[in-house]
């Protein structure tokens, strides 16, 4: 019986049957369609997605004519001498992005890559900034994260809503986020002011919601102040994962209640706030194939797409959106992650 | 995107536009300035390029359009338009406003 070759989510390398490898793409849009309540694939879209991972092939790329927008996180501090032991100023890096690796809009951001760390070195962050506007040509964003979790103590000025929830103590727990919402906004629309001023093309949210649904929510409020602010601003809100996580529980916005949404609720509540670009972020599952995780991503984005007024550019990083949890993602799985991707949801992005 | 180093070469030649190697950065530039959607980008950064959407993609084809029009390529040539001088050139041919143009001119008293 013939094998195909497969990745785990967590990139190693197996094999699978014919029927082992049609039983995960139909586990994993039934996956989806099951937790969002969405439609699965079709059998069509099934059916491209086997030709897609029984191809021989190491590497697959769209047709002629598909190819999408690549914007990035944290694109200007790879490099960093602790990181890749590659010591290139960030202002270099954005170059390399734009001149070797294609970047259609370049990042650039602090290394912490959180808004509040950004507040106290700002004026910093805007000369490296306004410098590096000056010999780049693509658009740049200037990207961080909302990072919730930093306003709390010791470290922040509020109670820890991790150390009031296993004492029972909720209402606390819920003060202590909603003070850390109105810390966060006043931080996001205070850097990402500045940044503007500064001649950015727009703001990249990353990362939101990683703290659960107060983290999503003081960002929606950042959003729509900014948006306000100065009409032409762009702003990106990519995810940190396929659902928000109800930390508090009870916080809605414009009356839906955030806790719960799935990328096609989460995109309507940042198109409302203002948004220009919204990132969907579909967890990966490591003990699971490849195939059964793209068919899963891909499901969830899909209607993200269809129901979208503003374009969609998901988060295909490592461990993300059916890239296998990795290092050094495979070439193999990225580029195909990356086709079915495409090709299926017709996304404006990634 | 996201994170990992490396990564980017991968997808960028199975889905990228190619920014500035072609006319990624001008599709982009319509998302981002007008919210466009890919389709809409596309057919508009070829109308003002005089060519077809299968073009925008095409390094040798855009590559030449590019040095002609004096917006910017990946390997500029003597007395070429670079960086923000490349983008003055951008925000004019495709009607749009860029943000750090507009601070370079009020800069300048253009």
């Amino acid at each position: 019986m013939e094998k195909f070759h497969m990745r785990m989510g967590d990139g190693s390398a197996t094999e699978v049957s014919e029927s082992e490898l049609k039983r995960d793409l139909e586990d994993g849009t039934k996956d989806a369609a099951e937790r969002a309540k969405i439609p699965p694939l079709s059998q069509n879209e099934l059916a491209y997605l086997f030709d897609v991972f029984s191809s021989p092939a190491r590497f697959v790329g769209v047709d002629r004519g598909n190819e999408v927008i690549f914007s990035y996180d944290n694109g200007a501090g790879k490099s960093k001498e602790d990181i890749t032991e590659i010591p290139l100023h960030r202002v270099q890096e954005a170059q390399v992005y734009e001149k070797f690796l294609g970047a259609d809009i370049a990042d650039f951001g602090h290394i912490d890559y959180s808004f509040k760390p950004v507040k106290s070195i700002v004026t910093f962050e805007q000369q490296a900034l306004e410098y590096a506007l000056l010999v780049t040509t693509v658009p740049m964003f200037y990207g961080s994260q909302p990072n919730l979790g930093s306003y709390t103590q010791p470290d922040g000025p509020c109670p820890n809503p991790m150390e009031l929830l296993p004492q029972g103590k909720i209402a606390e727990a819920r003060a202590a986020q909603e003070e850390m919402m109105k810390h966060a906004v006043k931080d996001m629309v205070y850097v990402g002011s500045a940044m503007y001023e500064s001649g950015v093309d727009g703001i990249n949210f990353d990362t939101t919601g990683a703290a659960g649904d107060a983290d999503f929510l003081a960002t929606l409020r950042a959003v729509e102040i900014l948006r306000k602010k100065y009409p032409q601003i762009a702003m990106m809100v990519g995810m940190a994962g396929e659902f928000i996580l109800g930390m508090h529980g009870e916080l809605t916005y414009d009356g839906v209640r955030v806790a719960g949404l799935y990328p096609h609720k989460q995109l309507e509540l940042v198109e409302k706030a203002g948004a220009t670009i919204f990132g969907p972020a579909i967890n990966i599952n490591t003990d699971k194939s490849g195939a059964w995780n793209v068919a899963r991503a891909v499901t969830f984005v899909k209607p993200c797409v269809e129901n979208s007024n503003i374009p969609v550019h998901a988060n295909m990083g490592m461990g993300l959106s059916g890239i296998p949890m990795a290092d050094c993602p495979p070439v193999d799985a990225v580029s195909r992650a990356s086709k079915a991707m495409v090709e299926i949801t017709r996304l404006d992005g990634l | 995107m996201g994170d990992p180093v490396g990564m980017e070469v991968a997808h960028v030649s199975a889905s990228g536009m190619g920014g500035i190697r072609t006319a990624g950065d001008l599709v982009a530039r319509m998302q981002i300035s007008r919210g466009m959607k890919i389709k809409e980008a596309k057919e508009y950064v070829a109308g003002k390029l005089k060519v077809s959407v299968l073009e925008l993609s095409d390094p040798v084809v855009m590559g030449e359009i590019r040095q002609d029009l004096n917006i910017g390529t990946m390997s500029p040539f003597v007395g070429g338009a670079k960086g923000i001088e490349a983008k003055l050139r951008i925000a004019e041919l495709l009607g749009i406003e860029i943000n750090c143009v507009n601070k370079f001119k009020d800069k300048m008293k253009w």
